[in-house]
């Protein structure tokens, strides 16, 4: 081991008692790529935050365990002492600034600069730019990554694939770089320029450079990694060789089974054949999760989930059918075709949602749990109103009864309905948003992450609680989750969505190496296809 | 159960009472401090009591309805009215075209009102649409809206050719400065119906039952479907959205309302004041309204009919007691008008500052 680059030793970290990461052995040799893998929430940020010293850490109390470089162990207060030490991170978003050529982006705040007259009486940071100079050295950058492009261009209205490389160019032309982090740097590339990338990467290692390579795509880290290190809840599952191990075993390990929630048996339940909405080409400008063309059938008395990783754009199929964000293609709903992007028509036909963003679009935090309940309702169906001649006004008494006959219903803990929303637990939020949305006695459901930092006894409650819905009112719903386990324990079918399309419709009881390949979109696909896997490939 | 739900209501009782004191806010807080302190100051420097809670009264009942201008806009996510000169140049225009129209007393305030509503209404639409074309700015854009429009009125003031004596320049064309309501019979109009007196001090029964009329519409406003939908727009448009409500819509419809409140309380505080004020006098008015809401507890997100009523009495009693007050501490100096500007500013500076950044 003493030839590691960089090592982690049994590293820890926990965000006010919540456990994030622990025991992580891990380590980089010189020349190595080393890939880190891992779902949404697996620890591989907070790894690469300790690495940097970023003030996330060390503002909530530091780490655990030791991290060395070249064999001395480091603490690094800020990420300005990590880029001393030779660490370097390629970003996934771009740092650049558009305005400035490739050189002054690639120099910046690392100028080389000549003294002049003024700057001998004013100091230092009024000196000459050696632009000569700093070209010569921008362009040595460009060549080692085999970069034909000129140094004096400006980085605006450069494609998406070259802005990557001056991000890289300006790591490598840090003197002294050791280690360079790359997070997801094909996520934005079109695929030729994701193997430029990748070519390029590799020189880079042969030069000895130690590279820390994150990504979720499967097939690229096959292609590229010495070794890959999986990551599942914080903990380190497995690190391996490549060459002793595929996609498939990878993307069992990164998936695996998690504390299961068991999945229910139900009878009496009626899924008819009837196609109660179809979605056809829908494309969603939601920033973050785009959705770029999906094709979907629901049938009544369904319960769909909708999974995949985070930013490939599951989100964005409910908030683009409900128009909260803007969206085009058709969707048919009950027979009648939907006008998106007018969630005030939506609603009103009879479609409830329940956000992913509780806290943000789902409640009224300042405002009382009846109000939170009603308001849907008041609005758009005309209820809990008082009519005075022309005017409606809000009718407390209605609205009271409701609230009252909802808290009981749905088990919602508060000590008034006249509390603020924003005092309950999550889970009890999660209730009152449910509750907003059956107020509007809607007949279909989307219900984007109902479990999302609410706590297990919680979570159970409300599965059980859209399974019921389901069940004794007929209620088709669409689940939404970042949490598989959540999917397979009440929905009929799962469609995983990856890189804004539908990558493949998998059954609940579809193997954990299933699930984990088709949510990393490796095209790689297993033999023994489950059956249940009805094809929705389009 | 019974116990269970006893012991709720005893904590909700307590919970209350913790939430009328912390929702005092800190301005509040300081101004009543202060104001009870000049009070108490005037009082040992030999000021008629009676006279300081008459003015008080009086002028907290003539800025009333330019504070309630506030409530819809702030409601609506589009911060404080600081374009409420845009209300009340309407307004002023409705006063003196029914000056024109020769009218006297009552006939005069009525077609007053009855000129500005539909003016203020359409001009309202117009600035709504330019609030929701700026999101992000209101605040900058609608201060310099504000400023833009008065110094085109001074423009219209001079050029319209009214004809009535009773407000043109004795020589040459336009209107004056400052127009006298006696001449109509305007003059505390309002304040006078009904007026009586409580010992030495004075009712002004038809101005404090104007701006309670006033009030009552905005406070059953708010709780009518349309109401809460603009309140819900401005907490969180995001929720709105999801819900299916048209924010742009309601933004545009609680800048009218705002506008309608300005030129209708424009009118109500020149009958009191007995002058009607044109040309630059309205430029600085919103921001002793917008300082008023703001310390009656309302921030720049969020206003309740309540901190109208305690704001503009706080503010406009401790303006009403300063100036005698020290008038007579430090007799020869201007420092009450001095004082006014700290609070009045100072007061805005502070409620902007706590405005979090894209939330308005």
């Amino acid at each position: 081991m003493s030839d590691s680059l960089l090592q982690f030793r049994n590293v820890s970290k926990s965000y006010s008692g919540n456990s994030v990461l622990s025991g992580i052995n891990f380590d980089v040799k010189e020349g190595e790529i080393h890939a880190l893998i891992g779902e949404n929430g697996a620890g591989k940020s907070t790894l690469m935050n300790i690495l940097f010293g970023m003030p996330v850490i060390t503002s909530t109390g530091g780490y655990e365990g030791d991290v060395l470089i070249e064999g001395k162990k480091i603490d690094f207060k800020s990420p300005h002492e990590a880029m001393y030490a030779g660490i370097g991170m390629v970003h996934q978003e771009f740092m650049l600034i558009p305005g400035f050529s490739i050189t002054e982006n690639i120099k910046i705040n690392r100028e080389i600069t000549t003294p002049n007259v003024v700057s001998r009486v004013l100091g230092k940071r009024l000196e000459t730019l050696d632009m000569v100079r700093m070209n010569a050295d921008a362009r040595k950058a460009l060549d080692t990554l085999d970069m034909g492009i000129d140094e004096f261009i400006l980085v605006a209205g450069l494609p998406v694939g070259h802005m990557q490389f001056v991000e890289i160019a300006r790591e490598i032309d840090k003197t002294g770089i050791k280690i360079l982090v790359f997070d997801e740097p094909t996520a934005v590339l079109t695929e030729s320029e994701a193997q430029n990338l990748l070519a390029a990467v590799r020189r880079l290692a042969s030069k000895g450079i130690g590279i820390v390579f994150i990504s979720h795509r499967l097939d690229e880290i096959v292609g590229i990694a010495d070794r890959v290190t999986v990551l599942r809840d914080g903990e380190l599952v497995a690190t391996k060789e490549i060459k002793d191990t595929d996609a498939v075993e990878i993307a069992a390990l990164m998936i695996g089974r998690k504390v299961a929630i068991s999945r229910v048996q139900f009878e009496g339940r009626a899924i008819s054949d009837e196609v109660f909405m179809s979605i056809r080409d829908l494309h969603v400008g939601m920033p973050g999760e785009m959705v770029k063309g999906i094709d979907l059938e629901i049938r009544k008395g369904e319960i769909v989930g909708i999974g995949g990783l985070a930013g490939q754009g599951k989100l964005g199929i409910a908030n683009g059918v409900l128009g909260t964000y803007p969206s085009r293609g058709e969707v048919v709903f009950n027979g009648k075709r939907l006008d998106l992007n007018d969630p005030h028509d939506t609603i009103a036909s009879g479609i409830g949602f329940v956000s992913e963003d509780r806290k943000g679009v789902g409640l009224l935090l300042n405002e009382s749990i009846e109000l939170n309940i009603a308001f849907t309702a008041m609005q758009v169906g005309n209820r809990f109103l008082k009519k005075t001649g022309p005017f409606g006004f809000q009718d407390d008494a209605e609205m009271r009864r409701h609230a009252v006959k909802m808290i009981k219903a749905l088990d919602i803990r508060c000590e008034s309905p006249l509390q603020h929303a924003g005092n309950l637990s999550g889970g009890n939020q999660q209730k009152v948003c449910v509750a907003r949305a059956l107020t509007q006695d809607p007949i279909f459901l989307f219900v984007s992450e109902p479990t999302r930092g609410i706590d297990i006894g919680a979570k159970k409650l409300i599965l059980d609680l859209l399974l019921k819905l389901n069940k004794e009112n007929g209620m088709t719903i669409v689940m939404t989750s970042s949490e598989l386990a959540e999917l397979r324990s009440i929905c009929d079918r799962i469609v995983i969505v990856c890189e804004g399309k539908v990558e493949g419709v998998l059954s609940p009881d579809a193997s954990d190496a299933d699930f984990g390949l088709m949510m990393s979109g490796s095209r790689i696909k297993k033999t023994e296809d489950s059956s249940e896997g009805r094809s929705v490939h389009v | 159960m019974s116990e269970m739900n006893g012991n709720a209501n005893g904590n909700n009782r307590i919970r209350s009472a913790g939430r009328l004191l912390g929702s005092v806010g800190l301005p509040t807080a300081i101004i009543g401090v202060f104001w009870l302190f000049t009070l108490v100051a005037g009082h040992f420097v030999g000021i008629s009591m009676s006279t300081l809670v008459s003015d008080t009264i009086k002028r907290a009942g003539m800025n009333g309805i330019l504070v309630l201008a506030m409530v819809p806009a702030i409601q609506s996510g589009t911060g404080p009215n600081f374009a409420l000169p845009i209300g009340i140049v309407c307004g002023l225009f409705g006063l003196v075209c029914s000056i024109e129209l020769n009218l006297m007393g009552p006939a005069w305030l009525l077609v007053s009102f009855a000129i500005s509503i539909p003016l203020a209404a359409a001009v309202g639409y117009a600035y709504g649409r330019l609030m929701n074309a700026v999101k992000g700015s209101e605040m900058t854009i609608a201060t310099y809206t504000g400023f833009s429009i008065v110094a085109l009125m001074c423009l219209a003031w001079l050029m319209i050719p009214f004809q009535n004596p009773k407000m043109g320049w004795f020589i040459g064309n336009g209107l004056r400065e400052t127009i006298q309501l006696d001449a109509v019979g305007g003059a505390q109009l309002l304040n006078n119906f009904l007026m009586f007196t409580i010992g030495d001090v004075i009712i002004p029964t038809g101005l404090l039952l104007t701006f309670a009329f006033f009030t009552a519409l905005v406070w059953l406003f708010f709780r009518s479907k349309s109401g809460i939908a603009i309140s819900a727009g401005g907490i969180n448009p995001k929720f709105a959205r999801a819900t299916g409500l048209d924010i742009d819509k309601n933004r545009i419809i609680a800048n009218i309302i705002s506008t309608i409140l300005g030129a209708i309380g424009i009118i109500v505080y020149s009958q009191s004041y007995g002058y009607a004020q044109l040309y630059t006098a309205p430029l600085m008015m919103a921001f002793p309204a917008v300082a008023a809401i703001l310390i009656g507890g309302a921030t720049a997100s969020r206003a309740k009919v309540s901190h109208v009523i305690i704001g503009v009495v706080f503010f406009q009693g401790l303006l009403t007691t300063a100036l005698p007050v020290a008038n007579e501490v430090f007799a020869g100096t201007d420092l009450s008008e001095i004082m006014r500007m700290i609070i009045q500013n100072g007061i805005i500076l502070y409620a902007l500052t706590q405005v979090k950044r894209g939330v308005q």
